[in-house]
């Protein structure tokens, strides 16, 4: 104990792992605790990966299963269901991306310009509560207000005299509702960033717009908008690094026989191809491929935002 | 403030009047706006819980829409005969519950001892316990490893792959290093406290706030989870309860879009039933939300600042 005191200040002399473990051996213990968990439940899949040069075969293992060097990819690649499954992905999550950018923006612009703290609070802790759903719920809501002619909103269209709408039963219809609900669900949370930036704006750049007679529109556009660019930025790379991702849940509850040509985008055809149709080759090696573009976009997002001034992601 | 606004651009303004005017209506129009988006929040969940004490008939007729007609509870009373979202629910608040203090122990463990900058291996360390944020093996590899250690089927399989975060313990190490004075250790080194005394004893008293907030994002995390109910449990017993709710809106979805009959769709599980189970999922959350929500956004902005 005595001797790490005087270890301490001289930071640039390197402590031995000796006396770096004599000093703090109590806190080696305690990140055992994690990793054991990620050796176990993480790494311990890594080696797993290696059936995707193989034609693994359930019942055979990876010992009994034979190597086939890169035929799974070849496979993949003029595998129709899985170009469409990529195709469909890419497109949703730009999709998902394109709507739900300006429009958590512009609610936080909203929320920033009301005078009633009163009403900001409420309208906040109401359209934060999407948030806290899961997709269970969010899916069967949407089922129920949408479906064919028993759906809510169906039912006052044709009330209305209208006709009944295929929210969810049409593939260019379903695709609407699904992006729709998609921005529903964060758009009052994903204000949360953009509140904070707007926080930062000094409020001298405001005094002194409006001495120069700009209105509240202007002063919008031309001070909390730019003032907010550099967390616009940053998230907007962000979810460019996630363009590879889908959510399985989301998916699955929005998912049914009429819209399989949309909804079957990287998580379906892994789960189903998978767990599905056992063909566990063809589900890792696209799940692989899912992965390690992932990375690459996180990589090169990260470099980008450092290119433009901001702070790393990584 | 809201004061000076106005007067500033009444006087700055040639044409006064008009200006107080056009603010007050852009004031009604955000209003406005506003309105109708928390419409969209709150108006859905009250045609449910209308719909949920409505009886079935007069659902059937479509006559129910924000006011519950014929006020009957028998959907929630045959809800908790039949038992078995009753009991779902139960095993979900088990699960959860274990989950959250794994999880939370998982968390101190890795972020406490990463938090210091003197510990030497720090940068191997926090590269090990960060890859798998970044890089998953997948679903099968991960698949085959829950079936090789037992664990599928099982209940276990929903809690130990989880309770390791990297992106909580990223919150809880930012919180540690940023709020919690280096000097404060130090006296206490000196007064000769090991370091998981000056955990206990110190750190640990002093993170209340952030531990709430972890505990929140973990609980939440694990209840509206239910992805791996699907792929690595078999048993009916075993399935949380938003999976349920998931398997009774698939197969009411199915039944409607494939037959395109809505009679098909009534036989497979009741209109009002429906409702009153996705009311019985949803109202624990909202009752906790108000409390919930406080303590996300502090976590939301702790995690935003990069660790």
């Amino acid at each position: 104990m005595a001797k790490s005191k005087t270890s301490e200040p001289a930071v640039k002399v390197k402590t031995t792992w000796k006396n770096a473990f004599k000093r703090d051996w109590q806190l080696y213990l305690l990140l055992l605790v994690p990793l054991a968990l990620v050796f176990l439940f993480s790494y311990a899949a890594y080696p797993g990966l290696r059936m995707v040069f193989m034609n693994y075969k359930p019942a055979k293992g990876y010992a009994g299963s034979e190597w086939v060097g890169l035929d799974i990819f070849r496979k993949i690649f003029k595998d129709a269901d899985f170009l469409r499954a990529l195709r469909n992905s890419l497109v949703f999550n730009f999709l998902d991306l394109i709507v739900g950018t300006p429009i958590p923006i512009f609610l936080a612009l909203l929320l920033n310009e009301l005078r009633y703290p009163k009403f900001k609070k409420v309208s906040q802790t109401v359209l934060y509560l999407p948030h806290f759903l899961s997709w269970a719920i969010i899916g069967s809501v949407a089922y129920q207000l949408f479906r064919p002619s028993s759906g809510l909103i169906n039912i006052l269209i044709t009330n209305m005299g209208g006709e009944s709408v295929p929210f969810i039963t049409e593939k260019w219809h379903w695709a609407v509702t699904y992006l729709l609900v998609g921005v529903w669900q964060t758009m009052g949370w994903g204000t949360i960033m953009y509140l904070a930036g707007i926080t930062s704006i000094s409020g001298e750049l405001y005094e002194a717009a409006m001495i120069d007679g700009a209105g509240r529109w202007k002063r919008m556009w031309h001070i909390t908008l730019p003032g907010i660019k550099p967390t616009i930025i940053t998230l907007l790379i962000i979810n460019l690094g996630r363009v590879m991702n889908s959510n399985y849940e989301r998916l699955a509850v929005f998912g049914n026989s009429q819209v399989r040509d949309f909804q079957y985008q990287l998580a379906i055809y892994i789960y189903e191809k998978g767990l599905g149709n056992l063909q566990f080759s063809m589900a890792t090696a696209v799940g692989l491929f899912q992965s390690v573009i992932g990375v690459i976009l996180v990589l090169l997002a990260d470099k980008f935002a450092k290119m433009l001034g901001e702070e790393g992601l990584l | 403030m809201a004061k000076n606004k106005e007067i500033n651009t009444e006087e700055v303004t040639p044409d006064g009047s008009r200006a107080i005017n056009k603010f007050r209506a852009s004031d009604v129009l955000i209003m406005i706006v506003l309105t109708l988006l928390c419409l969209t929040c709150v108006l859905p969940f009250i045609y449910l819980a209308a719909k949920s004490i409505s009886s079935n008939n007069a659902v059937l007729a479509k006559q129910v829409y924000l006011i519950p007609k014929d006020i009957t509870f028998d959907a929630y009373v045959s809800l908790f005969k039949d038992g078995s979202m009753v009991r779902a629910m139960g095993y979900s608040v088990i699960v959860t519950a274990i989950f959250t203090a794994l999880g939370m122990i998982a968390c101190t463990c890795a972020a406490y001892p990463l938090s210091k900058k003197r510990l030497k291996g720090k940068k191997v360390f926090t590269f090990l316990l960060m890859v798998p944020m970044y890089f998953t093996a997948g679903l099968i590899p991960s698949y085959l490893l829950y079936k090789d250690m037992n664990l599928l089927d099982n209940m276990w399989v929903l809690i130990w792959p989880l309770i390791y975060s990297p992106y909580n313990m990223l919150i809880m190490k930012t919180y540690l290093q940023s709020t919690i004075p280096d000097s404060l250790e130090e006296s206490a080194f000196l007064d000769g406290a090991s370091n998981l005394q000056i955990l206990w004893h110190i750190v640990l008293p002093l993170s209340k706030p952030i531990i709430a907030t972890l505990s929140l994002f973990y609980a939440v995390g694990r209840w509206n989870a239910y992805a791996d109910n699907q792929y690595y449990i078999r048993s009916d017993s075993l399935k949380m309860v938003q999976y349920k709710l998931y398997q009774m809106v698939a197969s009411a979805t199915e039944a409607q879009t494939t037959t395109l009959s809505e009679a098909a769709a009534v036989t497979s599980t009741p209109e009002v039933l429906q409702a009153a189970s996705i009311m019985f999922v949803t109202i624990p959350i909202i009752i906790i939300y108000p409390f919930l929500q406080k303590y996300f956004v502090k976590g939301a902005m702790v995690g935003a600042v990069k660790g």
